[in-house]
């Protein structure tokens, strides 16, 4: 690094032009919203603008003293993301009852956004190469595994609407599975990159497949029990299929054997079927996943209603959406949090919902190019990893949402509400800023 | 491992390429459909931005829409209890019934018709007016029938045989739509509650078959309509007419109403049978014609369908594969003849519209709100159901029913009256339904009324269609006779 010659940081004008964008734009949906809703301006959007804005702002100097070569698009496209996911929740507070028991869910994401982000810059200070995990990939292993346990443990597990998600510490409740997809991310890459020789090439041919021996089977196996505990035991088919997927396409990505994406495809749908007969909840949930309008689903407790409410919220919006604070996103339960996809499209339109999935494509594709630019296995596999896990939970929660699969209980990455999410998805930010840094050759990755 | 990467991002682009075109299902493609679905409250809302259009009766508003300060902009307001079957209601968070779903485009100012108004709208920024609607109910004919059946449940449903249009529609007990209209959900939901689970359930449209009745002796009407169609039969054609009547195959003995000998002789003329409506010479009837005939004649008269008056009518029902035992029952109404107000009155006037059976309406006309004309109600035949030949056969017989028969509570001085009444029976120590469904004056109908009376009008087993219906027929008769 030392031996780096640095010369003008060309890529952290651009990022500082984009993020000053980004800071006008969230002042706008900031005084759209206040104006559309309460029909003043209030100084408390004060509050909402300067926290998150000086922190961002704190955080490309970081980057600046850092990591000056870092990709210069994934600050700006994250802080949009994140900014426009407080305009909604503080929308959605604007307009709750007088009897509502929360109605500061904006400010507690406004302290969340400003930890996360701190955490993040404290990540990009630590950690001056992501090389250095390669040595902690069975820590990060035992790590992933207990953050995932942790919900399932006596006094501090909680259940929330039927899921055990959920850990309390005092007065904090958290979501460590969040945190475990970075450590699982990170282990997954790591054993992968030690072992693809022995997965990719030994094996005897049977029926025109190589099979690979039971010995480098049983990882597999492993990973696909432990998703399926955390469907039956946690009852969260969302969180199950991320880290299943992440394994899977990580596991194709290493050995380029498409052998192990169909067995362990087959193996996940058997297994989610056995699960789904066994769990009553489950079918209730497919039914109004295939069916939302029949009236029996849309009547049936844990039935269609919520997934129909967002439908007629999308419907209402249409191409150019209501104008934000225009629409009714509050009739949809949980439109700050699981819905709040649907909130958006209502009040931005296709258009804005479209400009949304596209903030997250590019942050995707940075993660791609990113990984392809890198030259050892271990980099492109965590940038693949953290670029796909990013994919994957906008296309199960999104997803879910827009009715292309079942609903399950996800968080949107950035935007919905809730500290534990955006505070692993910043350090997810980090780690892909401190990847891009690190490139081989400088100029690498082409803009 | 570029290539794998590669194709990871093939996938990745399918992934996101499916929410597009799932996004895009539902904002777009999909969006009109879901914006139309009633449990759609956002409907509501957008509703409310715009003046919604009046439910009128001769030029009085019964449903309107008053500017208000508070985020709805309008509240919809009602004349009272005496117009729910009609006008049903809307709300914000129950959803709406009545005229106001069924014409809920044209009410919120949405129907093709105002295209043009609509377009402006885009571009001026002054929204669309609602289209008003003018109903073919005669407020003092809709008063009359509403004050006529008094605090039984029940429902009267009176209509011009000529043209179809429907002059009043009662279903009682009623409700107070306002109840429901209120800005105040917790008291409106408050109230719905109240509302659905109130034992006399208010919120059913008895008129046009929230549920439907065993119709008893009014379906002689089809019986003898049938036996008439069929050319086997005249008014004067001779039934046995046994006391007592054993069912074929069954030891099911039945006797006519009261136990009556109607007329005493040992044979009795259809005529004479309909007049005095005998249980015993009608099974037997029945029985002869067959189920196929008298089903083809109840599909005639509209059975086995459902209309829309715009509000959307309960099929009445004829039932299918019965022993002879049943056909004799269901030849006088009882076992599984389920009828509704709406269609009886269509039977009575088609029987005085010389055979010919109009679609009921109940508007006659929608405009906007500088009093453009957009649609206007045509009489619509909607088919031939007997031949003028048997309609004034049957005719003759109704107006023998109430002159001299069973049905003479329905006598209007100086006007020939046809009609039939009915004693429906519901089971062992269940309360009667009661009937009267007819037309007047006989030789010139201006009026055909259907009447029916749930719980034994409060009697039991002992009130009856001629003391308790028919009466209040005659004076929802009277009401558009001296208009």
């Amino acid at each position: 690094m030392a031996s780096r010659v640095r010369v003008m940081p060309k890529k952290r004008n651009l990022e500082l032009f984009m993020l000053l964008f980004g800071f006008g734009l969230y002042a706008f949906e900031l005084a759209q919203v206040q104006l559309a809703t309460i029909f003043i301006l209030r100084p408390d959007a004060w509050f909402f603008w300067s926290l998150p804005v000086v922190a961002a702002f704190a955080f490309h100097i970081v980057l600046r003293l850092r990591a000056s070569d870092a990709d210069p698009l994934i600050l700006p496209i994250t802080f949009l993301l994140n900014s426009l996911g407080i305009v909604m929740i503080y929308r959605l507070d604007l307009v709750k009852s007088v009897s509502a028991i929360d109605k500061s869910v904006g400010e507690r994401q406004v302290i969340w956004s400003v930890v996360a982000i701190v955490l993040a810059a404290l990540v990009l200070f630590v950690v001056k190469s992501h090389l250095s995990f390669r040595r902690y990939i069975y820590i990060s292993m035992a790590l992933g595994v207990v953050l995932l346990i942790l919900p399932l443990l006596p006094v501090i597990g909680k259940t929330v609407s039927g899921a055990h998600l959920w850990v309390n510490l005092g007065p904090l409740s958290f979501q460590p599975g969040e945190l475990a997809k970075i450590a699982l991310t990170i282990f997954f890459a790591g054993y992968l990159s030690s072992r693809r020789e022995a997965l990719a090439v030994v094996g005897r041919k049977t029926l025109g497949l190589r099979i690979p021996p039971a010995r480098e089977l049983g990882p597999i196996v492993f990973i696909w029990l432990a998703s399926l505990a955390v469907l039956v035991l946690q009852r969260d088919l969302g969180t199950s299929l991320l880290y299943f997927g992440l394994f899977l396409v990580l596991i194709y990505v290493a050995t380029g054997r498409v052998f192990y994406v169909l067995v362990g495809l087959v193996m996940f749908i058997a297994g989610a079927l056995v699960a789904s007969r066994l769990m009553s909840y489950v079918g209730g949930r497919l039914d109004g996943w295939l069916d939302p309008l029949n009236d029996a689903n849309y009547a049936a407790v844990g039935g269609s209603y919520q997934i129909v409410q967002s439908m007629f919220g999308l419907a209402h919006g249409g191409l150019f959406g209501t104008g934000l604070g225009g629409g009714l996103p509050s009739i949809v339960p949980l439109a700050q949090s699981d819905f709040i996809i649907s909130a958006i499209g209502e009040e931005l339109g296709l258009v804005g919902l479209f400009a949304v999935l596209a903030m997250y494509m590019v942050l995707v594709s940075r993660a791609l190019r990113i990984a392809n630019a890198h030259a050892d296995d271990f980099s492109k596999l965590l940038a693949v990893g953290l670029g796909f896990v990013i994919a994957l939970q906008c296309f199960i929660v999104i997803g879910g949402v827009l009715r292309v699969v079942p609903l399950t209980g996800l968080t949107t990455p950035w935007l919905a509400a809730g500290g534990s999410s955006l505070v692993a998805n910043w350090i997810i930010v980090a780690l892909l800023l401190r990847l891009s840094d690190t490139l081989p050759k400088a100029g690498a990755v082409s803009e | 491992m570029t290539p794998e990467i590669k194709r990871v991002a093939n996938v990745i682009l399918l992934m996101f390429l499916a929410l597009f075109v799932a996004a895009s299902a539902m904002q777009v493609v999909n969006a009109d459909s879901l914006n139309n679905d009633s449990r759609n409250q956002r409907a509501v809302y957008d509703g409310y931005k715009t003046e919604r259009g009046s439910i009128l009766v001769n030029n009085k508003p019964i449903a309107e829409s008053i500017k208000t300060n508070d985020a709805y902009h309008y509240l919809r307001q009602y004349t009272g209890e005496q117009y729910s079957a009609i006008t049903g209601f809307y709300s914000l968070y129950q959803g709406r019934t009545g005229l106001e779903n069924f014409l809920d485009s044209s009410l919120r100012g949405d129907n093709s018709a105002q295209f043009f108004e609509q377009l402006n709208a885009l571009f001026s920024g002054n929204p669309v007016t609602g289209a008003s609607v003018e109903l073919s109910i005669d407020e003092k004919v809709q008063q009359v029938a509403w004050d006529a059946l008094g605090n039984k449940k029940g429902a009267v449903i009176a209509i011009e045989p000529s043209t179809g249009r429907i002059l009043a529609l009662v279903s009682k007990p009623g409700f107070d739509p306002n109840l429901l209209s209120t800005h105040n959900t917790s008291d409106a939901s408050a109230n719905y509650k109240k509302l659905l689970t109130d034992k006399g359930a208010p919120l059913i449209n008895r008129a046009i078959g929230g549920g439907l009745y065993a119709p008893g002796s009014v379906f002689k009407l089809v019986v003898a309509s049938a036996a008439f169609e069929s050319g086997l039969y005249t008014p004067q054609s001779l039934l046995p007419n046994p006391r007592t009547y054993t069912l074929p195959g069954t030891s099911t003995q039945i006797t006519n109403s009261g136990e009556s000998s109607c007329g005493g002789a040992k044979t009795v003329s259809i005529a004479t049978a309909l007049k005095l409506s005998c249980n015993i010479p009608f099974a037997q009837l029945g029985i002869a014609l067959g189920q196929e005939a008298i089903a083809k004649q109840a599909k005639e008269f509209g059975f086995g369908e459902s209309i829309t008056i715009p509000l959307k009518s309960t099929a009445s029902v004829y039932p299918e594969n019965m022993d002879d035992a049943q056909t004799g029952l269901s030849s006088f109404g009882q076992f599984d003849v389920r009828v509704s107000p709406l269609q009886m009155v269509m039977v009575s006037a088609a029987i005085a519209n010389a055979g010919v059976e109009m679609k009921p309406y109940l508007v006659d006309q929608i405009f906007t709100s500088n009093l453009t004309l957009l649609e206007e109600a045509k009489p619509t035949e909607l088919r031939r159901s007997i031949t003028t030949s048997t309609a004034e056969r049957i005719k003759q017989m109704m107006v023998a029913a109430v002159s001299s028969g069973v049905s003479s509570n329905a006598q209007i001085p100086g006007i020939k009256v046809a009609g039939k009444t009915g004693t429906a029976e519901n089971g062992v120590g269940q309360p009667y339904t009661l009937w009267f469904t007819g037309f007047a004056p006989a030789d010139n109908p201006q009026v055909a009324v259907a009447v029916v009376i749930e719980d034994g009008g409060g009697m039991g087993q002992s009130g009856r269609g001629n003391t308790l219906a028919a009466p209040i027929a005659k004076k929802v008769m009277q009401a558009v006779l001296q208009k």
